[in-house]
């Protein structure tokens, strides 16, 4: 199959929807002569012309606003933040309205769009440009969060959620914008809420989402030379959960380490574990479940300080030893 | 204007009045909870505005929103319903006083966060705009939105995109008890208007052809492609903020002078001076409203409570 990056799958989603559906378009800053701060629609305006690729002026929370306004009268809007970090912007729009305006009106409106946002650490961003906050809005019934690790899961997840009926929270990592992989060139829509094994395994279970499922993939490998067979399991997406290929994978395992970037204070993984405890997979267990997630720290610009401010590939494999080990 | 027209005005501008009285009353009776935000006072502003939209117009407005709900055609007793809780309410009983809406009647509802309706205001008029239709979108806000940075960036943003929507301040001289001078550095809200580029101008809010007049002129505006207008109605609210405001900030002697202007008085004494029509026919009108309210709450006192089911009814859509 044809490989391509993880950034041209997302524009190849938008513009194949795009092409499908005219109440389809695309809002944010910086989106159209620009082509988007990391490319993601470049070469679209030339394609669909400003009436469809709008560039805003910096508005995170009007044009989040703008969008579910549009919503609201049938129109099917992919609006872009062009960093995660400024959704606190643009979170009241999303949380108190796009979320809440369906319950609230007693099921009369209707707010179908997708919100794409960049995410996560590893570019020497600094503080303002590298957080991973999807799990403020993962708390928010109403809205939907989706975390792709591939190329083919961005292309499948955002054709979904651009055809889904509600509020998409769609979180890109930018690390991964360059990664390549086998993706259809047709459409094809992978269903939101529908948890995915990366890899198979005995020993232990990895939960990992968005950037962290290469990097357990990659610990899986040193892991298997050791003779610790892992199983990889990614979510997908976070709200809703896909619980049971979790539990599943949990009972066959006995053992289960969650990762993620996001940092481990009320973080995702919390959800994840307290997901496992509650469930049959508890009588399963042969040892804690454990969390290895961002530091507790705001992220810092320095290279080294950043590298260590969110897990890499030999914490996992560290904190997998350790589990199998016995020794948590 | 036609003699029907100012009748259907005097209606709606009695049906709002007595509407808010009796939401009162029930509210001290326990039968409304939450909170109660009432429109008396400022009942020209929604009656002579929504009168000159055209069907295919948006309306969205903040969270006193009764008199919206009503001039946009919603019935009396669905809007009751609502605030008593009940499942057959306009928004099922799950949004209550502050989020009324009707999407059939392109009325977008009543929202509760100061401001954040205006954004979504834009939005609604982006939509319009991208399918080349004719129909513009009234936004209502009071005086105290305008220092938010949703009013700043959704003015903005109107301009620069020169969408079809109609900004309607609703100057009720507080944000909550808060007086305009106090919380507003331009305190001609207007001038903050201009500073985006929309043509702005001040109304007399308690006066319901003027009302009417601007707002027909400001649509026409729009219409012609001349982008998004704005007006700041300058009005009185006689009541509370909410229900069991201490009201502290104003005098009462201000409260007097503003209700000497009170808007239904206004057109009551033209439609009299003016000979089109009589007491008798203004009386039989003010029946027919009171008539209209019992038969509302009766409606919403007999309807049922939502059931368990609706609890997770309406948070998606599903498939």
């Amino acid at each position: 199959m044809r490989e391509i990056t993880y950034l041209e799958a997302v524009r190849e989603a938008m513009t194949q929807e795009m092409e499908r559906d005219e109440k389809v378009f695309l809002i944010g800053e910086d989106v159209g002569q620009y082509g988007g701060a990391f490319g993601a629609s470049f070469g679209m305006l030339e394609k669909f012309g400003p009436d469809r690729i709008l560039d805003t002026p910096i508005t995170e929370l009007g044009l989040t606003g703008a969008a579910t306004g549009a919503a609201l009268v049938g129109m099917r809007p992919i609006a872009e933040i062009m960093f995660m970090d400024f959704l606190t912007l643009a979170s009241e729009q999303l949380v108190n309205q796009a979320a809440k305006l369906r319950f609230m009106f007693g099921g009369r409106a209707t707010v179908p769009m997708v919100l794409r946002t960049p995410a996560g650490s590893g570019t020497g961003a600094a503080e303002h440009h590298s957080q991973s906050l999807e799990n403020w809005f993962a708390h928010i019934p109403g809205l939907k969060v989706v975390m792709p690790s591939t190329p083919y899961d961005a292309k499948g997840l955002l054709i979904s959620s651009i055809r889904d009926n509600n509020a998409v929270v769609f979180v890109e990592h930018k690390l991964l914008y360059k990664t390549k992989g086998p993706v259809p060139e047709e459409p094809y829509a992978i269903p939101l809420g529908q948890a995915d094994v990366k890899r198979e395994g005995k020993d232990l279970t990895i939960v990992a989402t968005s950037v962290m499922v290469s990097r357990a993939l990659e610990a899986a490998k040193t892991l298997a030379e050791e003779g610790i067979d892992v199983e990889i399991v990614d979510p997908r997406t976070i709200r809703p959960l896909d619980a049971e290929p979790i539990i599943q994978s949990v009972i066959k395992t006995g053992r289960v380490l969650i990762v993620h970037e996001a940092v481990k204070m009320g973080g995702y993984g919390g959800e994840l574990a307290a997901t496992i405890a509650e469930s049959r997979a508890f009588g399963y267990l042969d040892a804690p479940i454990v969390r290895l997630a961002g530091r507790d720290i705001p992220i810092p610009y320095n290279r080294t300080l950043e590298l260590s401010a969110v897990p890499q590939v030999p914490d996992i494999i560290a904190k997998a030893r350790e589990i199998v080990q016995g020794k948590v | 204007m036609s003699n029907e027209m100012y009748l259907e005005w005097y209606r709606q501008l009695v049906m709002i009045r007595r509407f808010e009285q009796k939401s009162s009353e029930m509210y001290q009776l326990g039968k409304i909870g939450g909170f109660l935000h009432l429109y008396i006072g400022q009942e020209a502003i929604a009656v002579g505005s929504v009168a000159a939209r055209q069907e295919n117009d948006h309306v969205i407005t903040a969270y006193r929103d009764h008199a919206h709900a009503l001039v946009v055609g919603i019935e009396p007793k669905l809007i009751m319903a609502e605030m008593f809780g009940k499942v057959t309410g306009v928004s099922k009983g799950k949004g209550g006083s502050m989020h009324l809406a009707d999407v059939n009647r392109r009325f977008w509802g009543g929202y509760a966060v100061v401001g954040g309706h205006l954004p979504l205001a834009t939005g609604l008029a982006l939509a319009e705009q991208y399918k080349h239709t004719d129909s513009a979108t009234l936004c209502y806000f009071g005086d105290g939105s305008t220092n938010i940075g949703y009013f700043h960036e959704s003015l903005n943003l109107a301009g620069t995109w020169q969408l079809p929507v109609l900004f309607i301040c609703e100057n009720n001289q507080y944000g909550m008890g808060t007086a305009v001078a106090r919380a507003s550095a331009v305190t001609a809200i207007v001038d903050k208007a201009k500073a985006y580029g929309l043509p702005a101008s001040q109304v007399d809010g308690m006066n319901v052809m003027k009302v009417y007049e601007a707002t027909q002129k400001a649509l026409a505006a729009i219409r012609a492609g001349e982008g998004p207008q704005f007006l700041e109605m300058i009005t009185y609210r006689f009541e509370g903020h909410s229900m069991g405001d201490p009201l502290r900030y104003r005098s009462s002697e201000e409260v007097e002078k503003w209700r000497e202007d009170d808007p239904i008085g206004i057109l009551e004494r033209h439609l009299l001076s003016e000979k089109l029509a009589d007491k008798a026919t203004l009386e039989q009108i003010d029946k027919s409203v009171e008539q209209e309210l019992e038969a509302a709450v009766k409606f919403a006192e007999e309807s049922p409570l939502p059931s368990a089911d609706d609890l997770f009814a309406h948070i998606y859509v599903e498939a």
